[in-house]
């Protein structure tokens, strides 16, 4: 299995930004997602698992309604596992489930994260907990095994930024606009942000929100270490297009050198 | 007047292990420059009088503590004294709480306030203090309530105000609160956000509830006056989110506990707690995190939240404030529910026997009052807190008893 830091480091390497898609686990149904996300592996270097939840309110339409569908279609943490537990048979690419934190609650803080780690899960990202409301609950997840990944957004000062990358692993997750998860025609200039970030931590950072074509892609590639995308996928995905070939049309753009 | 300075929370925005700020790291700054101004204005002379001037002219404070003589007879227990919260301009005390948010939006610069609402209530006293104070105001509202609130959609825009549907999940109040989050996370640096009740990340469970302890602080004053004494023996009050029953408690739920008088909420036990719809978050609920803070709150065992359920729109909310899980827990108030069915016959009841046709949402006090207050004695005297009045249930209430008062 490579870990978060060695897909980094591959990616770098050949002159390139990671490239991360993010899929809700069960969307369109829990066989469809198993063959797009096999697929959309082959252009990835770590994938995000989505769980959907009822009230995902750090996200866009898009991730709504493929969460909304996921959950009628019966999606649970029992379900998504063995999901991922299939996709771990298919690749050693790290995989990073994205939830938010009353799935995990409910389940309990250290059954969550060792079923995840057990499941062969790499890293978390949870979009409402800003890591000082629980450290307790971050050093659970990395007594698992699992990195913890952190949001830095648009907003964040100085003394933000410090508090949010000391209690992050793996990768800093930088949100390219003030506002939810959804394609965006152009990105703004993150050159300062990612600048204040570099100035205390060490970590790759990876763009998202936003980032929905070749290029939006080459523009996030320019200015960091990774890519997220997410609604651009899951939109092509609704319409029957072809995420496979949207990824890959993303992947070549992110070549940077 | 003066803003209290109550023992919780503490620097982070806790009650005990509750609230905090579970919401995505864009809003976090925002959230830290509002509990700063805050803290400030509650120090500054101008913002006070202002208020002050703003609650006593404009909303009618202080609402009057009536004496209900006739149910006092009726129950034959305690003197019951109604707080008339529904006597306030827009018909509940959910205005002590908008104009103060809007004078603090106003003194930040902010142009543009949002605000969810359930039956609208809040919304149109948000829709009210913007028109009032020259601010534009955008209200979330669930598909299915705008359609059962016909008549609360027209006041606000009548009012001024614009009102956005909301199509996602259950199409109702904890949907039109995501919908508000989204939007102030995207409008963070121009939009103030009038969050409507004792819930959400801090500062808003406390500024929420230092808003409206102007209820339980007339409440002291008054009883005062009427019976020589300044604090009842009990105060009664309705809870969803909690924000009136918060305002009656917080005056006296610091006290050392052989002064403090018995608080009691009462949630909505819908159709029964054992039917699964009802909206009794400490009742039936467990510990969880939805729209920014740790609380009891109804969901699934996959964490997902579940709809609640109340004849009342006001209480239809799967949560309940950070501090009444922490009252809840140290019993510092208890919490009690009653069905869809009993409060729809206190409802009646208040009619009948006073007068005042209450809120559905007070109607459920009412409902745990005529249980209780029958066995207190003479000499006790019990504050029920009326936190609306019932013209907007009207219609439904109609609808609900099949025309039967036409007999």
């Amino acid at each position: 299995m490579i870990s978060i830091a060695e897909a980094f480091a591959q990616a770098k390497g050949e002159g390139r930004a990671a490239i991360i898609p993010y899929l809700t686990a069960g969307y369109p149904s829990p066989e469809s997602y198993l063959q797009i996300a096999k697929n959309l592996l082959r252009h990835a270097d770590m994938m995000e698992v989505g769980i959907p939840f009822s009230d995902p309110l750090g996200d866009g339409p898009t991730i709504q309604k493929a969460g909304e569908k996921a959950l009628q279609n019966g999606m649970n943490f029992a379900k998504t596992l063995s999901l991922i537990r299939e996709l771990r048979q298919e690749t050693d690419k790290p995989l990073l489930v994205m939830t938010y934190i009353n799935p995990v609650i409910s389940v309990g803080p250290q059954d969550f994260f060792g079923a995840l780690a057990k499941a062969g899960v790499n890293g978390v990202i949870l979009p409402d907990l800003p890591p000082d409301q629980d450290a307790a609950l971050v050093s659970e997840a990395r007594s698992t095994g699992l990195d913890t990944v952190f949001l830095i957004a648009p907003t964040s000062n100085d003394e933000r930024i410090r508090t949010v990358t000391s209690y992050t692993s793996g990768f800093i997750y930088l949100v390219s606009v003030t506002g939810v998860t959804g394609a965006r025609r152009r990105l703004p200039d993150l050159s300062g942000l990612v600048a204040a970030i570099r100035r205390v931590s060490d970590l790759p950072v990876a763009i998202g929100f936003g980032v929905s074509s070749a290029e939006t892609a080459a523009q996030a590639a320019r200015q960091a270490d990774g890519v997220v995308v997410g609604s651009a996928l899951l939109k092509e995905i609704a319409r029957g297009g072809d995420p496979e070939a949207l990824l890959e049309e993303i992947a070549t753009a992110a070549k940077v050198r | 007047m003066n803003l209290p300075n109550y023992p919780t929370p503490d620097a982070k925005g806790r009650f005990g292990k509750y609230g905090g700020r579970y919401v995505p790291e864009t809003l976090i700054p925002a959230l830290q420059q509002l509990t700063k101004t805050y803290e400030a204005l509650k120090k500054d002379e101008g913002f006070l009088s202002e208020l002050e001037y703003y609650l006593r002219h404009y909303a009618g404070r202080p609402s009057p503590l009536y004496f209900a003589a006739n149910l006092s007879k009726l129950w034959g227990g305690a003197k019951v004294y109604l707080k008339r919260e529904d006597l306030n301009h827009t018909g509940a005390h959910k205005i002590n709480n908008t104009l103060g948010q809007a004078l603090i939006a106003k003194r930040m610069g902010k142009k543009r306030v949002i605000a969810e609402t359930g039956a609208g209530q809040h919304g149109v006293s948000v829709a009210t203090a913007a028109a009032l104070f020259g601010l534009q105001a955008v209200i979330y509202m669930g598909a299915e309530d705008v359609r059962r609130q016909a008549l609360n959609v027209f006041r606000m825009k009548l009012l001024g105000a614009e009102v956005r549907t909301v199509d996602s999940g259950t199409k109702t109040l904890k949907d039109a609160t995501n919908e508000a989050i989204r939007d102030w996370v995207t409008n963070v640096k121009d939009t103030f956000y009038i969050l409507g009740s004792v819930v959400g990340p801090h500062p808003y469970p406390m500024m929420v509830r230092d808003l409206q302890s102007v209820i339980g602080k007339e409440i002291a004053a008054q009883l005062q006056e009427a019976e020589g004494k300044s604090r009842p023996d009990t105060i009664i009050a309705c809870v969803g989110g909690g924000s009136n029953a918060i305002g009656a408690f917080a005056e006296f739920a610091y006290l050392p506990p052989q002064q403090r008088p018995r608080l009691i909420g009462v949630e909505a036990g819908g159709e029964g707690l054992h039917t699964g719809r009802h909206a009794a978050s400490i009742g039936a609920g467990k510990k969880g995190v939805l729209h920014g803070s740790f609380m009891y709150l109804l969901y699934d065992e996959n964490g997902q939240i579940q709809p609640a359920h109340s004849v009342s729109a006001g209480l239809d909310y799967p949560g309940v404030g950070p501090e009444h899980s922490y009252f809840a827990d140290e019993g510092i108030a208890e919490y009690h529910n009653v069905t869809d069915e009993e409060a729809l016959q206190a409802f009646q009841l208040l009619s009948k026997a006073e007068g005042i046709i209450p809120a559905l949402e007070s109607a459920h006090a009412i409902a745990y009052a005529a249980k209780v207050v029958p066995e207190m004695p003479n000499n006790e005297i019990v504050v029920i807190n009326l936190s609306g009045r019932g013209d907007k249930d009207v219609v439904e209430v109609m609808r609900l008893l099949g025309g039967e008062q036409n007999d």
